[in-house]
């Protein structure tokens, strides 16, 4: 394009930014409007769910089968007043639940929807995904202790330390899946599910990601730091309006992701169960929304049986139950894959 | 070896499966609670809602201001003054019940004579404004001249049990 001897020195603008900036944008329109649709309607399936199971009927008055519900919340979030406590850090009172929201909508970047549907196909899609869902303490710790209240202060330090705990044994579990697949691509380890999902070979591991995802995202049975009997609201007690929406989206927006990698990792992603005519008729996309769904089923169906877990308990659920297992297993499939001589070539 | 099953059990999650199994057979139970402002659950004729001043077939207001209901409000809500009519009968110049300072307890019913004031099935009578609960006259037999059918029916369900 550009000749040694300046004839055509200018860079073309629309050529090479303009177009490719443009793809880009409306790539990541594509996956954050869908994503914020699905935060929104996982409230309400949230509240569906546990009213039938509760033998109640929830949200059935705004709409058809009450469909305009997540609307007419999300409406009343952006009508109230942002109310900023006397003494709190105010930009990072501001700060905090903007950087929840944005790391939750940061981590869809590598998520593989379809063969070749993901905004960037990196190679270590497995790490940046674990980064950034660690970085999502930053925010709630950073709201705890710019609220300036107790609750609030106290809610975060629950959360932080139950994050850090079950981070641990979450990364053992994808080491696993990382030594069945030899690669931290994550349309890599779709592809390497072609014959069987990694859930029938690893069950165990799949279970203590599943119960570690709910202790991960703060979701019952693991939602000590909202714990309404003694800390109010948690970390978001002074938080209202436009700041706890931020919070809410970001951490259903979280549950999604969760569920995401869930499905990724063991539930094949957007590959059918099997590969037959009427299964692989239906396009990819679908059936990982389908798993997704199932997987997020799971989150509130457990919502909906278990009681809250005691701080104690949950602590040493994480670091003496699941963290041995999880270490044992991974020895126990490294030691499988060598001794059957199965370790992928990369 | 019971120690043992039970450690099996723990790490199958046997107890929390069959928690869950129990959870999701509810999601298929009836419901327990009704569609409420479309639908709604059975009254007693007996039932003591909103008040009503009721009238006779020909239009002729029941209440005579005795004034037996004011006397026995124990929540002392109910306001009346009278004065003979032109044609001699004595009826009331003005009847108000304190919405707000009633007690629903069905004591001034009981003791109108002539079942002019009557408690009736409606309870959804709820104002923005405090005012608005101050009941008077117009308000009640307005009441009455709606909720007629309802309250003769009830009454008459009740009668046999009086």
């Amino acid at each position: 394009m550009i000749c040694w001897n300046g004839l055509e020195p200018m860079v073309d603008f629309w050529q090479d930014y303009a177009l490719p900036g443009a793809i880009i944008v409306a790539k990541i329109v594509a996956i954050i409007i869908p994503l914020l649709i699905a935060v929104a309607y996982l409230t309400y399936a949230e509240r569906k769910v546990l009213a039938v199971m509760q033998l109640r009927r929830g949200p059935n008055v705004v709409g058809p089968f009450g469909l305009l519900q997540p609307l007419a919340d999300g409406l009343k979030l952006f009508m109230k007043e942002t109310i900023v406590p006397a003494g709190a850090s105010r930009a990072l009172f501001i700060m905090a639940p903007m950087l929840t929201f944005i790391l939750a909508m940061l981590a869809w970047a590598v998520i593989p929807v379809d063969a070749g549907w993901v905004l960037s196909d990196i190679n270590v899609g497995v790490l940046y995904l674990f980064a950034i869902s660690s970085l999502g303490v930053y925010g709630i710790i950073i709201a705890g202790w710019a609220s300036n209240s107790k609750y609030a202060f106290l809610g975060a330090l629950r959360s932080a330390a139950q994050m850090v705990s079950y981070e641990v044994s979450i990364g053992l579990v994808i080491i696993t899946v990382l030594l069945c697949v030899g690669s931290l691509n994550l349309s890599r380890i779709v592809e390497a599910q072609k014959t069987v999902w990694f859930v029938i070979p690893l069950l165990p591991m799949f279970v203590i990601y599943f119960i570690s995802a709910l202790a991960e995202t703060n979701r019952s049975p693991f939602d000590l730091p909202e714990g309404e009997s003694e800390l109010v609201g948690g970390y978001f007690t002074e938080y209202s309006s436009m700041t706890f929406a931020l919070f809410f989206l970001g951490e259903y927006a979280n549950m999604i992701l969760m569920s995401a990698m869930g499905a990724i990792l063991f539930l094949g992603g957007w590959l059918p169960p099997f590969d037959i005519a009427p299964f692989n008729w239906v396009p990819g996309p679908i059936w990982f929304a389908l798993k997704i769904c199932f997987v997020l089923f799971g989150f509130l169906w457990v919502r909906a049986t278990f009681p809250r877990f005691r701080y104690d308990q949950l602590m040493r659920l994480g670091w003496k139950v699941f963290l041995p297992f999880s270490l044992f297993y991974v020895v126990l499939v490294a030691g499988v894959l060598v001794a059957f001589d199965w370790l992928p070539t990369p | 070896m019971a120690s043992l099953s039970a450690t099996a059990r723990s790490f199958l999650l046997w107890e929390l499966l069959a928690g869950m199994k129990l959870t999701f057979s509810y999601m298929f139970k009836k419901k327990a609670t009704l569609n409420y402002p479309y639908e709604k659950g059975f009254i007693s004729p007996r039932f003591r809602g909103e008040h009503v001043l009721r009238r006779y077939a020909n239009g002729e207001e029941r209440c005579i201001a005795c004034k037996l209901c004011e006397a026995i409000c124990p929540a002392q809500a109910i306001t009346i003054e009278s004065e003979p009519r032109e044609d001699g009968s004595r009826r009331t110049t003005r009847y108000d019940i304190d919405m707000t300072k009633c007690i629903y307890c069905g004591l001034c019913q009981e003791a109108c004579p002539v079942d002019a004031i009557v408690e009736g099935p409606n309870f959804e009578f709820a104002t923005e404004t405090r005012e608005e609960l101050f009941y008077n006259k117009a308000k009640l037999l307005a009441n009455g001249d709606r909720w007629e059918v309802e309250i003769a029916a009830n009454i008459a369900a009740d009668a046999p049990y009086r």
